[in-house]
């Protein structure tokens, strides 16, 4: 059983990590990596955020959205009701509100972690990394227990690629670039070096 | 109503104001969908519907949505047309829409259409607001269908499916380019396309955070004073 859930995270975080092998959250990923300090940062929040929705997404899918699931818990004759599209609107809508109890929660008891992490917070409702993470989540059928492994392993890997990045990116400040390519450009190209990198985990077979 | 304006909000975002190569904003699905022409287009198309209409949405009820609960009921409208988009594409085209997989759903989060509708939406009048979202869909499609042409013919000869540089494995002369065919590729293209889009419009360029300092010149010993 160990080695089932060691095996999904080790998976999410490196051979299908969301940030270079699905690229999502590569607008927050390329903007908000200049620095390290402001990297681990979002990294952490991405990480948290990530580890509540996609378990709540995983009840949500499993006891209202899928095909059938009302009729398991409210009698027979809802059996053939299919939920399936008010799916994405119930995803986002529990991603936002998560976003927002998690902001108001640190806001009272934890102050240090909510001024650490400051506008990441809201910033990340619209982070494709999180609802991708549960689109996944769906899309692979996983069960809660696996849905908890893989929201942490999506978090971490997401983290773990924009902290490598903003510590290329800082060293390359030093560096001289042509003209036309210094930020942006450069930025691009050194991301694709990385998933290039991170394609080589694809080997490994678990 | 003064005709030059909407003409602006039209093509600005094409090179200028360009949404992935200056704003950098709607890039995730800019990478994941480019290996192939079609899908690459049915993407573009939902992308622009979908930027358009919630544009022109939510600039219709601009002045009845309460500042602090915005976010919400523009993810709202943003998620209801993408349901509405989505589902027309399974009903009409289910391979396309099996290949994009997550990335139509992916639409709600995409930056551009979130940035377009609280930058300018909120301010504009509706139909003003309805070009500057086609523009900005047309800018999205002009960098993600170059990439993908670029990707599709080099890297497996064909476009749209046919072929137009016959491959060594079914007799003809070009070797595909595998490496195109990598999702990691489409970041390089695009790197490269800003590279070329800051040397025609050098305004765009960023200012670098460091400058390498000129070598120092030998020290001049002519002038030394000499204390004696």
């Amino acid at each position: 059983m160990f080695e089932h859930y060691l095996s999904i995270f080790v998976t999410t975080v490196f051979i299908e990590n969301i940030a270079l092998s699905v690229f999502l959250g590569m607008c927050t990923f390329i903007a908000i990596s200049k620095k390290i300090d402001a990297a681990f940062g979002l990294g952490i929040a991405v990480i948290v955020v990530c580890l509540i929705t996609v378990p709540l997404n995983n009840i949500l899918y499993n006891y209202v959205i899928r095909d059938g699931a009302l009729g398991t818990w409210l009698g027979p004759s809802f059996s053939d009701v299919s939920l399936q599209f008010v799916g994405l609107i119930s995803y986002i809508g529990v991603i936002a509100a998560v976003v927002q109890i998690l902001e108001m929660f640190l806001d009272k008891f934890v102050p240090a972690l909510y001024n650490a992490l400051g506008v990441f917070l809201p910033l990340i409702t619209v982070n494709c990394a999180i609802l991708g993470a549960s689109l996944f989540m769906v899309e692979k059928d996983l069960m809660f227990g696996e849905s908890v492994v893989y929201g942490l392993g999506a978090g971490f890997g997401w983290a773990l690629a924009i902290v490598i990045l903003a510590g290329i990116r800082e060293k390359l400040k030093y560096s001289d670039i042509p003209e036309g390519l210094q930020g942006l450009g450069a930025t691009f190209i050194i991301v694709g070096l990385m998933s290039f990198g991170f394609m080589s985990f694809g080997g490994i077979s678990l | 109503m003064n005709l030059k304006r909407y003409q602006e909000v039209i093509i600005k975002p094409l090179i200028d104001e360009n949404p992935i190569a200056l704003q950098i904003l709607g890039i995730c699905s800019a990478l994941a969908v480019t290996n192939s022409l079609t899908v690459t287009l049915v993407m573009c198309l939902a992308l622009t519907v979908v930027v358009s209409f919630s544009n022109l949405f939510i600039s219709i009820i601009r002045n009845h949505i309460p500042s602090s609960i915005r976010i919400i009921v523009q993810m709202t409208i943003i998620a209801s047309l993408v349901i509405v988009v989505d589902e027309i594409l399974k009903a009409y085209d289910y391979e396309t829409s099996k290949k994009l997989s997550v990335f139509v759903g992916l639409i709600i989060t995409n930056c551009i259409v979130m940035g377009r509708a609280e930058a300018f939406a909120m301010k504009e009048k509706p139909l003003l607001s309805f070009f500057d979202g086609l523009g900005n869909g047309l800018g999205y499609s002009l960098i993600l269908i170059s990439v993908a042409i670029i990707r599709e013919l080099f890297g497996s000869g064909t476009l749209i499916g046919y072929e137009i540089l016959p491959l060594v494995s079914n007799g003809g002369w070009y070797v595909g380019n595998n490496l195109l065919l990598l999702p990691p590729s489409s970041f390089i293209i695009i790197g490269l396309f800003i590279w070329a889009i800051r040397s025609i419009r050098p305004d765009q360029v960023e200012e670098p955070d460091f400058k390498i300092a000129n070598h120092s010149s030998a020290p001049d010993l002519t002038k030394r004073e000499i204390n004696v």
